[in-house]
């Protein structure tokens, strides 16, 4: 049986034959965001606009023309791509109540298809995090701290106050995106990634998330991180799905100047059945410290998959990657201490009581609005922005990426089709334990295999792949060259079918919601 | 009366420094600097020469339906805040977007003023914080801007004799393509500040002109044919009044022989007549001060026009650093030539340098060599001709309609025309006589059937603007020269005939 409500063969099939109408299915994920509501994946729910959405659907449906695939499906939008007469807060106090006037170009592509757009889900504060737990709105929760599986292998189950304290992150920064696709309030989620932000709480959430080369999509409306590497990641419970959002918000985009110029052809993904002529390269240097010896084994496996199913496995060299942390804390504090100057409580935004001077009223506006972790970064970024350090932080970062994207051109102009990497260290830590570190650490250690992708632009995507010995989600990463998202997502494809990655038991406390396990109806188990 | 003295001490530093027909003013001057610094060893003493070195940097708006990077409209004094597109406000996610108008135009003025195009250049985020710059920073061309290494020539006259003019060259560094910043009104009564973002975002040309100059009347000169380059071309209306062309000037004075002196960079100029006057002023203040003992601060200072002087500016927190950083949303600008343009490529998205270059307009200094050559005409007058906006064509058309020899013709549209409307401060344009007019009435003069005098005072009816034509003018004041013999004998009869005591004596003697 078809379990995961992928919307290339499952839900959309159930629309077209009005198995289900697109306001049952709207009415459904609504309902099932309040029931989860302790999950904090939401920040705003647009339940009336979506509802009005799911209606025009239905009416296209009703006459037999609706727009797509995508017609109809529920979807969530991180809250730092802007949504028209939708609050975009980037779970910052500075864009608290901050309603854009305009959608963002992926946004716009997704309604222009018929996509009814349930809200805005959790981040980090500015997408500055690897825990979604940074954000002014509050940590978002793991799903799978919820799960029979994570239960039955974690929790004493005596123990109510030990669970409810033993809940696990999801990972970052679009932490949000990933509990609201894992958790089956949305069939797909737009989420960012700049360093790993959709790849890592995809990984720890159990779905599918894909980082599509730097270019391919449009970032107009995307509020910005580091703009030189930031991509829409699209985040779906399996590898089908993924490609179709792929196909419908690829290509040009004129409000994008960093934006492909060829139009992109959508694709359907082949089953593929010969592997035989694959070469997966594994780079040593992904067997980085901290690596658990769970990921290790599973990382292993999988390339024996691959081997077995006649494969050519190589081990390759991507000797810059360790320096890829090193490289992007430059970048990245220097692009966002540029891109964080508009924010100054003029034309938009929080603005300070403060009125002393423009000056008092600038500094203390950014003060109130930006939390520390941002202030941070912020300071360090024009630090290695001044004159006399420009030459010997930021041209050295960028001569370092260069090396890094080098590195992959390399291995991939030896003959190497994809590499296949793990996607994180570990499983999701519990978050008591995760706080334990500050930001700043977190981040270096959470991006360590997914960033270097950035660096180079290269698509790279998340397959989950199996249960760790806590019951929680653990995947592998395939990257490839760039704009061969369509290789790509066919070897992933392959790899997903092999794994068999398990269902998400869910299992919330009725006190959470009563109807949780009604509203798990058929199209979703 | 001391700094008049002062003044003649530089003026002739400069004169002999810079002076004859020299292509290459900075080698000329270093030689010129090299003898003299020989000879009069640089010290306290009030005689010592100086010689000034003034740079320009100006801003010039580039003329354009929108701005640099969004498609809002550009307009000079529209409603506040009318024209700002979401990019312009700075709001979240919005990205630039370059307009090839833009690129166009600054390529065109690259090519006029002789600079080498790069064929890749690159845009760089310049960072501060002002209210009237929404994004906290200034998309400009730091590094690799889109033109380097062009000159200007430009002519003036010596000591204000029209006769003898001198051609000059100022060499320039380079061209970039930058965004202008919106308006700032401070309201000091109710202590706020009023923003005005209708400018925000509209595109400029900045082209830095090296130190070549030594005076106010050079800088003046130089702005003014740059001026006139532009507006020949069209990539900028460059109407210093409507803050279209900006310019600031760097004034440093240093003894022959010695490196350069501190410089001081002086704003707020808008009117040619006050870029002489803040420049001379500012050379005069730097020798007076630093033969008091005193020192110059590298410091920025205002023109005030009211008093003629400059005066330091507010400094912003002292000394800025501007963190420039690559602009990440702006892939580097590539600008193809007829060789390397790539066959498949939509040409409506590529900007072809030599297509640009087929097709520049004949730029002032030809048009004046086509004057002087085509109407024999003196070249000082080819100056005041392209001077005046309009002017040459009203002189062109004249020329057409009538049979006077074109070089009679100039006389009768600088001294009459021009001066006409100096007095009542029109342009060409608002001339209530026409081409049409002053042609008629010239050929009147012309076939003899007026005076000189005549002509003169048909003129002064002209002005009137009654709709009359000189030719009804000339009947109505009987203002025409007799040809009929037998007519002209009448009247001499008359007189005669009048007054025969007279006659008899003078026949008598």
């Amino acid at each position: 049986a078809a379990l995961k409500g992928g919307l290339r063969f499952q839900v959309s099939a159930a629309l077209k034959e009005g198995h289900v109408t697109p306001t049952e299915l709207c009415q459904r994920c609504l309902s099932l965001i309040k029931s989860t509501k302790f999950l904090n994946a939401y920040i705003t729910v647009a339940e009336e606009t979506a509802l009005k959405q799911a209606e025009e659907s239905e009416k296209r449906y009703r006459r037999g023309q609706p727009l797509g695939v995508l017609d109809g499906i529920p979807i969530a939008v991180k809250d730092n791509f802007n949504t028209a007469g939708i609050e975009t807060t980037c779970a910052s106090n500075m864009l608290k109540g901050y309603i854009s006037p305009y959608n963002a170009t992926v946004v716009q592509k997704l309604l222009d298809q018929g996509a009814v757009l349930l809200g805005k889900t959790n981040l980090d504060e500015f997408a500055m995090g690897s825990g979604s737990t940074d954000g002014v709105f509050g940590p978002v929760r793991n799903p799978w701290s919820y799960s029979r599986q994570y239960k039955e292998k974690s929790v004493p189950k005596s123990c109510s106050e030990d669970e409810e304290s033993n809940w696990v992150i999801t990972g970052g920064s679009s932490g949000g995106s990933a509990a609201a696709v894992s958790s089956f309030t949305c069939f797909a989620a737009l989420g960012s990634d700049t360093g790993g932000s959709t790849r890592n709480p995809a990984a720890h959430c159990g779905v599918v998330g894909l980082k599509p080369t730097y270019g391919l999509i449009s970032r107009h409306g995307l509020i910005p991180l580091v703009n030189s590497m930031d991509v829409p990641g699209i985040l779906t419970r399996c590898v089908d799905d993924a490609a179709v959002v792929l196909g419908s918000l690829a290509g040009h985009d004129p409000k994008d100047s960093t934006t492909i110029q060829d139009n992109f052809k959508p694709f359907e993904l082949p089953n593929l059945t010969d592997v035989s002529k694959l070469s997966i390269g594994i780079p040593k240097e992904y067997h980085a410290p901290g690596l658990s010896s769970e990921i290790l084994a599973l990382w292993s496996k999988a390339a024996d998959l691959f081997k077995n199913a006649g494969a050519k496995v190589v081990e390759v060299s991507l000797p810059h990657t360790r320096y890829s942390i090193v490289c992007y804390h430059v970048l990245c504090t220097a692009e966002v201490a540029s891109n964080m100057a508009r924010f100054d409580g003029l034309e938009y935004g929080h603005r300070s009581d403060m009125n002393k001077s423009t000056e008092s009223m600038y500094a203390a506006t950014r003060r109130e609005g930006f939390n520390e972790v941002v202030r941070g970064r912020i300071l360090s970024g024009n630090y290695f922005l001044l004159k006399q350090n420009y030459e010997n932080y930021f041209i050295k970062a960028q001569k370092v990426r260069r090396l890094i994207a080098n590195d992959f051109m390399k291995v991939f102009g030896s003959g190497v089709d994809i590499l296949l990497t793990p996607t994180t260290l570990s499983d999701a830590l519990p978050y008591r334990e995760f706080i334990k570190e500050d930001n700043r650490t977190r981040s270096a250690q959470d991006d360590i295999l997914t960033q270097a992708a950035n660096m180079a632009g290269l698509p790279a995507i998340n397959v989950p792949t199996g249960l760790s010995e806590r019951g929680l989600p653990v995947g592998l990463q395939f990257i490839g060259r760039s704009f061969q998202e369509k290789q790509l997502l066919t070897v992933a494809k392959w790899f997903e079918k092999q794994v068999k990655f398990p269902m998400i038991q869910l299992e919330v406390k009725r006190h959470y919601h009563g109807a949780f396990q009604h509203q798990k109806s058929a199209f979703f188990s | 009366a001391a700094a008049r003295g002062c003044r003649g001490v530089w003026r002739r530093a400069w004169q002999r420094g810079a002076g004859g027909p020299a292509p290459a003013p900075r080698g000329q001057r270093a030689v010129a600097c090299n003898a003299r610094g020989g000879a009069v060893p640089a010290g306290k003493s009030g005689l010592a020469p100086w010689v000034p070195v003034v740079g320009l940097e100006i801003h010039a708006q580039i003329s354009s339906n929108s701005k640099l990077f969004s498609g809002s409209q550009v307009q000079f004094a529209a409603a506040p805040n009318s024209l700002v597109s979401f990019f312009d406000a700075s709001l979240p996610g919005t990205l630039p977007v370059l307009n090839r108008r833009c690129v166009e135009a600054a390529v065109m003025t690259g090519l006029a003023l002789n600079c080498s195009i790069n064929k890749r250049s690159l845009f760089d985020r310049k960072h501060y914080f002002y209210a009237d710059l929404p994004a906290g920073y200034q998309i400009t061309q730091q590094r690799v801007p889109i033109a380097v290494n062009g000159s200007l020539s430009y002519s003036l006259c010596i000591d204000n004799k029209m006769s003898q003019m001198v051609t000059k060259t100022v060499r320039i560094k380079q061209i970039q393509l930058e965004q202008d910043s919106g308006k700032s009104l401070h309201d000091d009564t109710r202590n706020q500040t009023l923003v005005d973002l209708n400018r925000a975002g509209v595109g400029l040309m900045e082209v830095v002109m090296e130190p070549d100059m030594c005076c106010g009347e050079e800088a003046a000169a130089a702005v003014r044919e740059l001026q006139l380059i532009l507006q020949t071309l069209g990539s900028s209306q460059a109407v210093m009044a409507e803050g279209q062309l900006r310019v600031d000037a760097n004034v440093s004075v240093h003894h022959p022989g010695e490196h350069y002196g501190v410089r001081t960079e002086v704003k707020n100029i808008n009117s040619l007549r006050f870029l002489a006057k803040a420049v001379d002023y500012e050379i005069q203040r730097q020798i007076e001060e630093l033969e008091n003992g005193g020192t110059i601060l590298n410091e920025t200072r205002a023109f005030d026009s009211k008093l003629g002087c400059t005066v330091p500016m507010r400094d912003k927190e002292g000394k800025q650093d501007y963190r420039f950083m690559p602009e990440p949303n702006l892939p580097p600008l590539i600008l193809y030539d007829a060789k390397s343009l790539p066959a498949n490529m939509n040409h409506q998205q590529v900007v072809n340098v030599d297509w640009i270059h087929e097709r520049l307009p004949d730029l002032p200094s030809v048009k004046r060599a086509k004057l002087v050559e085509r109407y024999g005409i003196l070249p000082e007058h080819s100056f005041t001709l392209l001077n005046e906006d309009g002017l040459t064509e009203f002189f062109e058309n004249v020329v057409k309609q009538t049979r006077m020899k074109p070089k009679k013709v100039i006389g009768w549209i600088l001294n009459d025309l021009l001066s006409y409307l100096k007095q009542h401060s029109l342009i060409v344009k608002e001339s209530p006589v026409t081409s049409f007019l002053l042609a008629d009435l010239l050929n009147l003069l012309e076939k003899k059937e007026i005076s000189s005098t005549a002509a003169k005072q048909v003129l002064a009816e002209l002005w009137k603007g009654e709709g009359k034509t000189p030719f009804e003018i000339v009947k109505e004041k009987k203002l025409e020269l007799i040809q009929d013999q037998k007519e002209l004998e009448q009247i001499c009869q008359a007189v005669i005939d009048g007054q025969e005591n007279e006659v008899i004596m003078m026949v008598l003697g």
